[in-house]
């Protein structure tokens, strides 16, 4: 009992209002992604010959300025803030959908079909898998959206499998499982009314704190410039970019690095205040 | 104790095996192949190219070839970068690539538990109260933002360090690099160290040592510690991985002479033997790695030395 | 409070000079609320202080706090003397020299109260080194000394062991060696035999009266079991909500307690003997086939041990055990012993080796699990851990009306909630709580849940798996009344499992004794638990404590018994190497199974020498 005293006393500040804070910046983000490119006369690959690597504020309609081609950073930036949100929303979704199975199966079934599934999530664990997924971006899919995604995708699911495995295990050793067993229902009833609405708060969770690492990934690529193709941008290109001149032109740097850690900041304080809020036991 | 390391080092034999067939096929079934791309070369050129390389046989036998090389220690010669044996090409690069990894692996495990130690023994003072935002920050931040940022503001503005580039024997030229790779390493391992001991603090065992009156230091270091520093111990492992990924970024960034160029160059030339060569030092790199992270585990924990596999 | 003129008048005006430790209008705060309010008491050298309460009464926190040990958000006030050393509000330094030196103490929880990974031998010669400068190996000594003082068997290997390696007996017995090991003058025990069987429970007991007896220590003995304090405590202070409401001797607060709290504690502590309980009248439809069989049942799990290969162990051997329609069976036994295997395997939800299974007469042994899906709404189980068999996302109300939902699809919405209400009422519980989560509710009303899903179906036969030991000792009284009751009035059976041989007195008409997975004893309640035939069974009895100062010391008189004996070689009689009467015959043949008396059967080559005379009355 006084366990349970010191856990609220410990706890910083309220997660609710922590979570609220970081859904707002990024609906934001989101509504500026959307609509903010719009916003300016200019496309993001419309060139300017008249201002190239022009300082934001300098030219009134280059709100952040251009880069060596002219090109408005703020249309780029925010379009490249689109892309990065499209990708890590949709590469999260694939690693969800795998994730999910691999360990809901592995943890459900067990046996067997546990040992072998997580015998190949312990192999690709140890594994460097962004090496592989660099490996099969440089041979398949420069430019490539789709098979970036996938690639990406295809690497988040680990842990969400392992968690998932887990949870689904401890669920299944839990009392109220055997009392459902007991009670007469089938193992699909049990799935559906037990296991997956207690899964649903941790997929969650983990679902918002990948989203951010996906982004990382997608940008991580298009820096290495295994992304997405000029003239697009996404903020991971941006950077590469603006690091190559960020000593005459430190802005193409920070306006697109500042955006995106405000991006993923705000994923990360959104999926550590929702962990506090759906289990305020592990707190 | 012994036994459990040998068995675990035996099950990095077959798991690198298979990484090395599974790469083997994959990068010889992407579009395009080696001397693809140098339009200038005549088609006879390219097929006594193909032929002069082993390419011309079929996959199998190939195969069977690269694993026989393999067994006597030839990783085979580079097709883009003029012929030279892949395996010299890795050891000019490899020290620059282990000494920047190792710096980083000591300086943020060794900054993280002091940070975390630190903030658990003051709860509530400066370094308490400043690790969840600063850790929430830089773990915000990927390398390929921090690199370039930290070159910005210590090499360009404040003129303090060297921005890129390398010389032997020059550290100075290693500590911009380091202090970026291992930024969200220390906020990581600060974060786990922190939890990891108020947690065991708030044990019934740790009651019962203090109940001994065996005073504070005592208690932190014999009783606290060792079972705190356990999810640190497993987060080596991915640790180990995030270090051999992120050196590429930061050699990229910094411009060092290591091995990761090698990696994403030798894909974009359907290099193949340089390709497989890296996979091969990388694969084997993290799994010793992870392994030697479960080794410190059941050293710690003597529950794991136990549990078969 | 009346409690403190109470405490001083017991010891006059010189009480305070000679207290060991005084406390005095101690209170511990949490966020500003009092869960330890004014408490006042003290401890005088060779006496024994009793406190007793329920689970949240304080009782605990009071010494923690008195010890500087109490959690850092609390916030301690008033004074604890040790001697003339004021204990509230000194550094850590100060309290280091009296804790482990001067002072000893015993937390509950056995299996986490050792640091994991240390070994024994560590964690035992430690503050004998830093409290009196032994060398190591004058430290190894005494620690051996120690560990043969509580009778630990092989104390030099026990040395080498890390604390996993030992049973929760030799824990606390460890624990104990290590609060004696700088000959102190006081020792805090807090919680010492719960979570305990009751055969070491007794052990453990007996020690304390052995060390109370030999150091003439002061001792505090922290206890929600007044049954745990009779014979041991010559003081007895009683908490509830935070406050000493009553304190006074022994003999005082056993036999003429002021306070109707404590005459409710000890009532629940001492269930007068009264009628064994009777079958419930079977409903009319029943057919008379018993409603649950099982024949020559055995079960075998695949268990890993610690540096050895996997090796099968019999959970359950030979098992052959029937209940008719309306009678109530209980299952007892030290843990480990298969009761609950037994209760699993019936239910089919775990896999047997071998044996036969039948429900309402219907052979279900091998029958797969779709088709024995509508069979289970006959059968229906609770559980130990009321709050863990309880889905938490779910509500009250969803949860009592999954039953309907799964087995009456047809029912609607409105009829189920209609039903699902009226069964709440029925448990004792306002409907009101269907809105409320499992994690809202007090452990007594999950329990009430718990049964209420149970009887929505309106089974046959109810498993009770320890449905009482997770309670207060006063929930525990209610929810046996609400079960004897349901079985009376459904003409249900019952399978009660049950270390709580009171409890199986009231609730049950016959019992079944398991050792090592093998049946001992199986007979009416009243004969087998007044005129065991197996030495074990009176073994059992012996050990259960009585909340009795008068009779309580002659049972902590016997000299303290070593632990458990390892499991038996193959066969012969498996309770061979705990039994006094074990003789050359019981290590050769298996004893049989057989019927004693009219409906009490024993498998022991001896019953008849244990059934003459050497039963107390």
């Amino acid at each position: 009992m006084p366990g349970s005293i010191r856990g609220c006393a410990m706890s910083r500040s309220d997660p609710r209002r922590r979570a609220l804070l970081a859904a707002l910046v990024l609906g934001a983000l989101v509504l500026l992604a959307l609509f903010g490119p719009a916003a300016s006369p200019y496309s993001y690959r419309a060139l300017d010959w008249r201002h190239l690597t022009a300082p934001p504020g300098f030219v009134a309609e280059h709100w952040l300025g251009t880069d060596a081609l002219g090109r408005d950073l703020y249309v780029r930036t925010l379009s490249g803030l689109r892309l990065s949100l499209l990708i890590g929303l949709l590469a999260t979704l694939v690693s969800v959908l795998i994730g999910v199975a691999w360990g809901a199966a592995a943890g459900w079934v067990g046996g067997r079909l546990d040992a072998g599934l997580m015998r190949v999530v312990d192999v690709l664990y140890a594994l460097p898998y962004l090496f592989i997924v660099l490996i099969l971006a440089a041979l398949f899919g420069r430019g490539n959206i789709a098979v970036l995604l996938l690639a990406i995708g295809a690497v988040g699911w680990l842990t969400l499998a392992r968690v998932v495995r887990a949870q689904t295990l401890s669920l299944k050793r839990q009392a109220f499982m055997e009392a459902a067993r007991a009670g007469g229902l089938s193992g699909l009833q049990m799935l559906r009314r037990h296991v997956l609405p207690n899964l649903a708060g941790t997929v969650v969770v983990y679902a918002t704190l990948m989203v951010p690492q996906m982004i990382v990934y997608e940008s991580f690529l298009s820096f290495l410039g295994l992304g997405v193709e000029p003239p697009r941008a996404s903020l991971g290109s941006l950077i590469n970019a603006g690091a190559r001149q960020m000593l005459s032109a430190p802005w193409l740097l920070l306006v697109p690095a500042t955006v995106l850690v405000v991006l993923l900041l705000a994923f990360n304080i959104l999926g550590d205040a929702l962990r506090d809020v759906l289990d305020p036991r592990q707190r | 104790m012994l036994g459990y390391a040998l068995r675990r080092i035996a099950g990095i034999v077959p798991v690198l095996l298979i990484l090395l067939t599974v790469s083997f096929f994959v990068i010889r079934l992407a579009p395009g192949g080696p001397f693809a791309s140098a339009r200038a070369l005549s088609a006879r050129t390219r097929a006594e190219l193909r032929a002069r390389y082993g390419l011309d046989r079929p996959l199998p036998v190939q195969y069977a070839a690269y694993l026989r090389a393999l067994a006597h220690g030839d990783l085979g010669r580079s097709y883009s970068l003029r012929d030279e044996p892949v395996a010299a090409l890795i050891g000019a690069g490899l020290p620059v690539s282990a000494e920047l990894g190792a710096a980083a692996l000591v300086l943020g495990v060794l900054s993280g538990i002091a940070l975390g130690i630190g903030a658990v023994l003051r709860r509530g003072g400066l370094i308490d109260r400043a690790l969840a935002p600063l850790a929430a920050v830089t773990l915000a931040l990927p390398s390929f933002v921090t690199g370039p940022l930290l070159a910005l503001v210590f090499g360009l503005w404040l003129r303090w360090l060297p921005v890129a580039g390398w010389q032997p024997d020059t550290p100075r030229d290693l500590v911009l690099p380091a202090i970026t790779l291992a930024l969200p390493l220390a906020a990581s391992i600060a974060r786990l160290t922190r939890a990891g001991l108020l947690e065991t603090l708030s044990a019934s065992y740790i009651r019962t040592a203090r109940a001994r009156g065996l005073g504070r230091a005592r208690v932190l270091w014999h009783h606290a510690l060792r079972p705190a520093l356990v999810p640190v111990v497993s987060y080596l492992g991915p640790a180990a991985t995030y270090l051999v990924t992120g050196s590429l970024v930061v050699e990229t960034v910094f411009e060092l002479p290591g091995t990761g160029r090698y990696l994403v160059m030798g894909a974009i030339d359907r290099d193949y033997t340089l390709v497989m060569g890296m996979v091969l030092v990388y694969g084997t790199l993290t799994l010793l790695a992870n392994l030697g992270a479960d080794l410190l585990h059941a050293w710690l924990d003597p529950r794991v030395r136990h549990e078969p596999e | 409070m009346s409690s403190i003129p109470a405490s001083a008048e017991a010891h006059g005006a010189s009480g305070e000079a000679t207290a060991l430790l005084a406390l005095k209008s101690l209170s511990v705060r949490f966020a500003g609320v009092p869960v330890v309010d004014a408490v006042s008491l003290a401890v005088h050298p060779g006496e024994c202080l009793g406190v007793v309460g329920e689970s949240g009464a304080g009782k605990s926190l009071t010494f923690l706090a008195a010890l500087g040990l109490a959690p850092p958000s609390a916030r301690v006030s008033g004074e604890a003397r040790f001697g003339a050393t004021e204990l509230i509000g000194r550094s850590e330094r100060t309290l280091d020299a009296l804790r482990g030196r001067r002072i000893g103490v015993v937390f509950q929880d056995p299996m986490g109260a050792l640091t994991p990974h240390l070994r024994i031998g560590t964690q035992l010669t430690e503050p004998i080194r830093r409290h009196t400068g032994l060398s190591a190996r004058a430290a190894r000594a005494r620690a051996l000394e120690l560990l043969e003082q509580v009778r630990l068997g092989e104390p030099a290997r026990c040395l080498q062991q890390y604390p996993y390696e030992l049973s929760g007996g030799m824990r606390q017995r460890v624990l104990l060696a290590i609060a004696l090991s700088c000959d102190p003058q006081l020792v805090i025990l807090d919680e010492p035999t719960t979570a305990l069987d009751v055969t070491i429970q007794a052990q453990i007991l007996a020690l304390l009266a052995h060390i109370k007896r030999e150091r003439g220590i002061g001792l505090v003995l922290v206890t929600h079991d007044f049954a745990a304090l009779a014979g041991l405590a010559d003081r007895v202070a009683v908490m509830r909500n935070g406050r000493v409401i009553e304190t006074g001797s022994a003999a005082q607060v056993f036999h003429a307690p002021r306070e109707p709290y404590t005459r409710e504690l000890l009532a629940a502590a001492r269930e007068p003997p009264g009628p064994a309980a009777a079958a419930a009248a079977a409903d009319a439809s029943g057919t008379g086939a018993p409603v649950l069989a099982v024949e020559d049942l055995a079960v075998h799990y695949r268990r890993r041990a610690p540096g050895l290969r996997r090796a099968a162990f019999v959970a359950l051997e030979a098992l052959n055990v029937a209940l008719a329609p309306g009678e109530s069976l209980a299952v007892v036994g030290e843990s480990g012993c298969g009761k609950s295997t037994l209760t699993r395997a019936a239910l089919r939800l775990i896999g047997v080796a071998h044996g036969r299974i039948a429900w309402l007469g219907r052979d279900v042994g091998t029958l797969p699990e779709r088709r024995l899906r509508p069979l289970r709404r006959a059968l229906q189980l609770i559980f130990q851990d009321p709050l863990a068999s309880l889905d938490p996302h779910l509500t009250v109300e969803r949860l009592v009306g999954e039953p309907l939902e799964v087995h009456h699809r047809a029912l609607g919405a409105a009829a189920r909630a209609e039903r699902v209400a009226a069964m709440l009422e029925r448990v004792g519980l306002d409907p009101a709580l269907g809105a409320r989560r499992p994690h809202e509710l007090s452990g007594g009303q999950c329990q009430r849940v718990g049964i209420a899903r149970a009887m929505m179906l309106a089974p046959r036969l109810l498993v009770c798996d320890e449905p009482l030991s997770a309670l207060d000792v006063r929930a525990q009284r209610q929810i046996g009344a609400l079960l004897d009751a349901l079985r009376r009035e459904q003409g249900m059976s019952v399978l009660l499992v049950s270390h709580d041989l009171n409890a199986v007195r009231r609730l049950c008409e016959r019992v079944l004794v398991l050792y090592q997975g093998r049946m001992a004893e199986l007979g009416p309640s009243e004969a087998l638990l007044t005129r065991p035939l197996h030495p074990y069974t009176r073994a059992l009895l012996e050990a259960v404590p009585v909340a009795d100062p008068d009779v309580q010391p002659g049972r902590l008189g016997a000299v303290p018994l070593s632990e458990r004996g390892p499991p038996a070689e193959p066969g012969g009689c498996v309770f061979r190497s705990r039994c006094p009467l074990a003789s050359v015959r019981c290590a050769e043949e298996h004893p049989p199974w057989i019927e004693a008396r009219a409906g009490h059967w024993v498998a022991c080559h001896h019953w008849e020498r244990g059934a003459d005379g050497m039963l107390r009355a």
